[in-house]
């Protein structure tokens, strides 16, 4: 068992035949993802290593069952392909692209809102992995085994990151929620998930500067969460005003800061660790006493 | 990006919001030409990204042109906050018998577009917000359904902006919402909109901020990049497509993905406390599946700051492969030794994931001088950190 990905999941992937599109699926192929199609308009009738092809999701969906889309088309056309999934009534999107200009991004959100229907992850995501069940982006299938960590998180190398820290213990699901303004995903949605799920025992949860998700989660953790949560924030040491690569990490005046999100955890009881190793190390301690 | 408010107006004029455009110049005698064009007394604003230029002395009035000249004296070259006003923006005065406040901007947390007015503007808006929350309104704005006449209505009402103007400020706020979403912008700001006595609604200051990720669809972004207001690192990086950001320290950082390369920073600032305060140079994200050309580009930026004494390159190689990071540190030793530039800077390398072994080998088969290999991030930015002073001290 799992959050969102799990042993049912059939996953299509938009944009498989451009050449990110390609080289990620045939590694989730290949970590044992059960991949049955491609979205690329105009390519219907073409495969991929022996993966077929359609032209729109809604094609897609209805030949093979399909239940989680990966997108991987450029920026400049994310916007109309995530929206081709909401139409589609896809229940999962999970959305790679880097660089998507958040006018678009506020746009899906609010479509898929609207719809009712699907749940965004992304967009400037790693994606999830479920370890040894499924994968649905591009984390690195081998660097854990499954376990009973759920682990949620703004960056995709600090996921893969801890994923290696508590490699032995491995992970239920990890999920890579992206580091834009604006995420179909939160801190929120991946605790609560991970609440629900019997096959989690404890929660990782990594932020960084920008917004007040990691504040938010906090509130949210001292209300609902009931299992162990170990937090990291990134970007102490990030300045004022300068967006430290992903496009949502700045501090603005006061607001965003690591200080900040670091207090709001451990108001709650959530311990956070200074470094990503001290962080795997308190996860180390819940996890040998239980 | 954020934007001069020269700038701003210019975007405000280009979707009929009505403003005091004015003109920018950089030295005195062009001021007073500007204001002699103008033929009014005209105000003589300092052009820096941050708020508060009015307590600091960077808006000035002037009644005639040799005024202009010598108020444009006195603001040029004014350091405000930290920020050198290289920039004045010369606009004709206006009379004000009101000043209001009207902004759009991204709502993170509610995934949408927030509407704030308030009709006591002029003042810094956190004041109004903190001292008399009452007096400001904020609407969520739908990002599919957008500012509406009806929306702009709603928030006019709940600003309570007097019935008087209430149909100059819906439509002064429907075309501010037409410069977010035509311009891309997160953030669109006028403090003040005043109320001239004439009874005219004009922007008298603007503040934007344009979302970089949209800069492939927007015709005037590549204009409105400052220039001689960014590092000449940062620019050199730019060029070269790479994610940098200069910093004040003497450790130089890459590593790849942003919330790494975030957490390499705080880890050697940490490290660096126990070494007379070393702190990282620099933020530097070589992105994922980065190449060895990719990761020698990068370690040339870092290595040519003279700031920098040593360098940390903290990989963990998911989609990037750890046998190209390790390649491209030898080759940008080896394309600086030809250049007869050879580096002489420490280099402390950490990689894991992804063909790290074969990472490993080829940078131990190098036997290079200058690269050690540290096993955990933890231990190599105390080494980096370590080597950085020692470096310094020697110097």
């Amino acid at each position: 068992m799992a959050i969102w990905l799990d042993e049912n999941s059939k996953i299509i992937v938009q944009g498989m035949t451009g050449s990110e599109g390609t080289k990620h699926t045939r590694r989730m192929v290949a970590s044992g993802a059960n991949v049955v199609g491609g979205v690329t308009p105009g390519k219907a009738g073409q495969e991929v290593d022996g993966i077929p092809v359609f032209n729109n999701v809604q094609d897609a969906m209805a030949a093979t069952g399909a239940n989680v889309t990966v997108v991987f088309v450029p920026p400049k056309f994310a916007k109309a392909a995530v929206i081709e999934a909401v139409d589609a009534q896809i229940p999962l999107a999970v959305v790679i692209t880097e660089g998507i200009p958040v006018h678009d991004t506020a746009e899906f959100f609010q479509y898929a809102q609207n719809s009712g229907k699907t749940r965004i992850i992304g967009p400037n995501c790693p994606g999830i992995i479920s370890p040894g069940v499924s994968n649905a982006g591009i984390i690195p299938s081998d660097i854990t085994k499954s376990g009973r960590i759920g682990l949620v998180s703004k960056s995709g190398t600090l996921t893969y990151q801890m994923m290696y820290e508590l490699r032995d213990f491995g992970f239920s699901t990890c999920v890579g929620i992206g580091g834009d303004p604006i995420i179909g995903t939160t801190h929120i949605d991946a605790l609560q998930a991970f609440q629900d799920d019997p096959n989690t025992d404890a929660i990782v949860m990594i932020g960084e500067i920008g917004g007040d998700a990691e504040e938010r989660a906090a509130a949210y953790i001292g209300k609902h969460i009931t299992k162990p949560v170990v937090g990291y924030v990134a970007g102490f040491t990030a300045p004022e005003g300068k967006t430290m690569g992903h496009a949502g990490a700045i501090v603005s005046g006061s607001a965003g800061t690591a200080a900040a999100k670091q207090e709001a955890l451990e108001a709650v009881g959530v311990k956070v660790g200074k470094t990503p190793s001290a962080t795997a190390q308190l996860m180390r301690e819940i996890m040998t006493k239980a | 990006m954020d934007l001069y408010e020269y700038q701003a107006k210019e975007l405000f004029l280009k979707h009929d919001v009505p403003t005091t455009p004015g003109e920018v110049c950089t030295t005195p005698e062009a001021a007073e030409a500007i204001a002699t064009r103008i033929g009014k007394p005209v105000v003589v604003k300092a052009q820096v990204k941050v708020g508060g230029r009015g307590k600091a002395g960077g808006v000035k009035l002037a009644e005639d042109p040799t005024e202009a000249k010598a108020r444009a004296t006195d603001i040029l070259g004014l350091d405000i906050k930290g920020h050198t006003v290289h920039r004045v923006l010369v606009a004709q005065a206006s009379d004000i018998a009101e000043e209001y406040y009207v902004s759009f901007m991204l709502d993170r947390a509610n995934r949408c577009f927030l509407a704030m007015a308030s009709v006591e503007g002029g003042v810094e808006i956190e004041e109004v917000a903190a001292n008399n929350p009452d007096a400001l309104a904020m609407i969520r704005v739908d990002a599919l359904e957008g500012c509406t006449e009806a929306k702009a209505r709603e928030i006019v009402a709940a600003a309570k902006f007097d019935a008087k103007i209430a149909d100059q400020v819906v439509n002064v706020l429907m075309k501010l919402w037409t410069v977010l979403v035509k311009e891309d912008a997160t953030l669109v700001e006028v403090n003040p909109l005043v109320l001239t006595p004439e009874g005219q609604i004009l922007a008298l200051d603007g503040k934007v901020t344009i979302d970089d990720n949209a800069a492939y669809r927007l015709e005037s972004y590549e204009g409105m990049v400052d220039r001689e207001g960014t590092d000449p690192i940062e620019l050199r990086a730019k060029e070269f497509d790479l994610n940098y950001v200069k910093l004040t320290g003497d450790v130089g950082i890459i590593g790849n993905g942003a919330g790494l390369v975030m957490s390499t920073l705080d880890v050697v600032a940490y490290a660096g406390e126990e070494f007379g305060g070393m702190k990282p140079a620099n933020f530097l994200d070589i992105g994922g599946g980065a190449s060895a050309t990719v990761m020698a580009n990068g370690l040339d930026i870092v290595l040519n700051d003279p700031e920098v004494q040593a360098v940390f390159v903290n990989v963990f190689g998911g989609i990037t492969s750890c046998d190209a990071v390790a390649n491209g540190v030898i080759q940008a030793l080896e394309l600086l030794e030809k250049q007869g530039t050879p580096a002489t800077k420490p280099i402390v390398c950490r990689i894991d994931g992804n063909n790290a072994i074969e990472g490993r080998r080829i940078l131990t088969d190098a036997n290079h001088p200058l690269i050690e290999i540290v096993d955990t991030m933890d231990d190599a930015a105390r080494r980096v950190a370590e080597l950085a002073a020692a470096r310094k001290a020697g110097k």
